[in-house]
C-alpha cells in the first residue's frame, strides 16, 4: 500500500515531465508547420511548464467542471454525506468535498491532488439504483483512490491529455488548411522538409502518446482500489453487487469525454466490439479492466 | 589530519544512531497519539447515538404509545450505556452499548407494523441518522483496531522495539466485540 502511494507520487512527476516534453514537442512541431522559429518554441515550452503547474493546483476543478458536477446538497443527499463520513472514519481520511452529476447513467469518480484537497462525484443515476451497502462499496472504492494518491496521477493526466489533444487537433487542422507554410520558405529545403515531416508525425502521434499515458496510469489501480475499498467496508458482497449492477447497465455518461474516461469507477464511454487484432488494440486503449474480472477477483477474496 | 578524520568518524558513529533513535522515538509517539485519538473517536460516535435516541423515542411514542415495553427497553439501555461510558471501563461500556444496539433493532423492527410511522419524515431522518451512526461506531472501532495493529507491530519489530523498550511503550489492547453483539440480527437496508 505504502509502496503504491510512493509509486503514484513518483509517477505523477513522470507524467508531468512527459507532459512538459510532449507539449513542448507538439508545440515545436505545431510551430514548425506554421513557421515561427525559435521564439515560438520557447513560448511553447513556457506554456507547457506553466500548464503543468496549473494542472497540479487546478486539475480537480477542471475535471469537476468538465463533468458538470455540482456540490452535493447536505440535506438532499444526506445518505451520500453520511456514508462518506462513516468511511472517512474507517480510513482516517478527512472528508472530501462531495459533488453530484445530473446523469441517469450510474457512475462515480474521485479527484484532487491529495487527501486534504479531494473530491468525490457521483451521478444521480448511481444514487438511485444502488442500495445502502452497494453505494457504500462504491464510495469506499473512490476513497481508496484518494488514499492511494491515484487521484493525483489520473487528474493530472486528464488535464495533460486534454491539452495535448487540443494542441494537436489545432496543429493538424492548421497544417491541413495552410498546406504547411514552412514549405514556402524554401531555406535548406532538404532539412526543412524532413523537419516538417517529423513535425507532422508528432502531431499525429501526440494523441496516441497521450492515450497510452492515460492507459498506463489507470488499469491495475482499479483492482487495488477494489481491494482497499473492501478492506474499509469489510464487506465484499456490497461492492460485488454494485459492480454487477454497473455491468447490467449499458448507458453512457453524457458529460464524460476521452480525457476524463479513466477517472470513473466504470468505463463511461461505449466500448467497441470487434474481432482479432482490432479487439486487442481496443483492449489496450480501454481505460478500465473488464468488470467481470474485477468481480471475479473480489469473489476470490 | 588523521586525528581529525578519526574524530569525525567517532562523532558520526555516535551521532547517526542517536539521530535514528530520535526519529524512531518520535514516530512511536505520533503512532501512540493516533491510537489514543482513534479511541476518543469511538466515544464521540457513541455520544452522538445517545443524543439521537430521546428524539427517536418521542417520535415513535406519537404513533405507537402502547408499545411501552420496547420503548422502555430502549430508554433503559440508553441510560445503562451512558452509565457504562461514565464508568470509564471499556468492557462495561461495550457490553451496555451491545444491549442498546439490540434494543434499537427491536424498535425499528416494531416500526415495520406502523405504516404511518414509517411514512413520517422525522422518523425516516432519525432512522437514517441512527443507521449511519451505528456504521460510524463500527468504523471507528475498526479504525482503532487498525491503528493499534500498526502501533503494536512497530513496537514489536526490530529496530523500533529497542527504542520502545527504552521509552517504555506498552502494547495496546484491541477492541473486541462484546458477546451480546456478536450474533447480529439480519437487518434489511434500503
Amino acid at each position: 500500500m505504502y509502496e503504491q502511494i510512493a509509486s503514484n507520487k513518483r509517477r505523477t512527476f513522470v507524467v508531468l515531465f512527459c507532459f512538459i516534453v510532449l507539449i513542448a514537442l507538439a508545440g515545436t512541431a505545431f510551430n514548425y508547420v506554421i513557421g515561427y522559429g525559435v521564439a515560438g518554441v520557447i513560448v511553447a515550452i513556457a506554456i507547457a511548464i506553466s500548464m503543468s503547474f496549473f494542472s497540479y493546483f487546478y486539475s480537480d476543478k477542471v475535471a469537476l467542471m468538465a463533468s458538470r458536477a455540482v456540490p452535493a446538497d447536505e440535506v438532499q443527499y444526506k445518505r451520500f454525506h453520511n456514508l462518506v463520513e462513516g468511511l472517512c472514519i474507517a480510513s482516517g481520511l478527512p472528508k472530501p468535498r462531495l459533488y453530484v452529476v445530473q446523469d441517469s447513467s450510474p457512475n462515480a469518480f474521485a479527484t484532487g491532488r491529495n487527501p486534504e484537497h479531494a473530491a468525490i462525484a457521483v451521478t444521480t443515476g448511481l444514487l438511485e439504483i444502488m442500495n445502502r451497502v452497494e453505494l457504500e462499496g462504491v464510495i469506499a472504492h473512490e476513497l481508496s483512490h484518494i488514499k492511494n494518491y491515484d487521484i493525483l496521477v489520473s487528474t493530472i493526466a486528464v488535464t495533460a491529455v486534454g491539452a495535448i489533444t487540443l494542441l494537436s487537433d489545432i496543429g493538424i487542422r492548421t497544417a491541413f488548411w495552410t498546406g504547411g507554410r514552412s514549405r514556402d520558405n524554401r531555406d535548406n529545403s532538404g532539412l526543412g522538409s524532413i523537419l516538417a515531416l517529423v513535425g507532422i508525425a508528432f502531431l499525429v502521434l501526440a494523441p496516441f502518446a497521450a492515450m497510452l499515458m492515460n492507459f498506463a496510469v489507470s488499469r491495475n489501480r482499479e483492482y487495488l482500489a477494489d481491494a482497499t475499498g473492501v478492506s474499509l467496508t469489510r464487506y465484499p458482497p456490497g461492492l460485488i453487487s454494485a459492480l454487477e449492477k454497473l455491468q447490467d447497465d449499458k448507458s453512457v455518461v453524457h458529460s464524460a469525454t476521452k480525457a476524463t474516461a479513466s477517472m470513473w469507477i466504470e468505463q463511461p464511454l461505449p466500448g467497441k466490439e470487434g474481432g482479432g487484432q482490432e479487439k486487442w488494440l481496443d483492449k489496450k486503449f480501454n481505460t478500465h479492466p473488464p468488470l467481470q474480472d474485477r468481480i471475479k477477483r473480489l469473489k476470490e477474496m | 589530519m588523521s586525528v581529525l578524520l578519526g574524530l569525525a568518524c567517532l562523532g558520526a558513529l555516535v551521532f547517526i544512531p542517536l539521530l535514528i533513535g530520535v526519529v524512531i522515538y518520535n514516530g512511536l509517539v505520533s503512532l501512540r497519539n493516533r491510537v489514543e485519538n482513534a479511541w476518543a473517536q469511538i466515544d464521540v460516535q457513541l455520544k452522538r447515538r445517545h443524543d439521537l435516541i430521546p428524539n427517536l423515542v418521542e417520535t415513535v411514542k406519537g404513533y405507537a404509545a402502547h408499545e411501552k415495553e420496547t420503548l422502555d427497553a430502549v430508554i433503559q439501555a440508553r441510560s445503562a450505556a451512558m452509565a457504562g461510558e461514565a464508568s470509564g471501563s471499556p468492557a462495561q461500556s461495550a457490553q451496555a452499548e451491545g444491549v442498546l444496539t439490540g434494543a434499537l433493532k427491536s424498535l425499528f423492527a416494531l416500526s415495520e407494523s406502523y405504516p404511518d410511522l414509517k411514512a413520517n419524515q422525522n422518523f425516516l431522518q432519525l432512522q437514517e441518522e441512527l443507521t449511519s451512526t451505528e456504521d460510524r461506531i463500527a468504523y471507528s472501532r475498526q479504525f482503532y483496531n487498525d491503528e493499534v495493529r500498526k502501533f503494536n507491530t512497530k513496537i514489536q519489530t526490530v529496530p523500533s522495539n529497542i527504542i520502545a523498550g527504552i521509552g517504555n511503550f506498552k502494547v495496546k489492547e484491541y477492541f473486541e466485540v462484546p458477546e451480546g453483539e456478536k450474533d447480529v440480527v439480519d437487518v434489511k437496508f434500503d
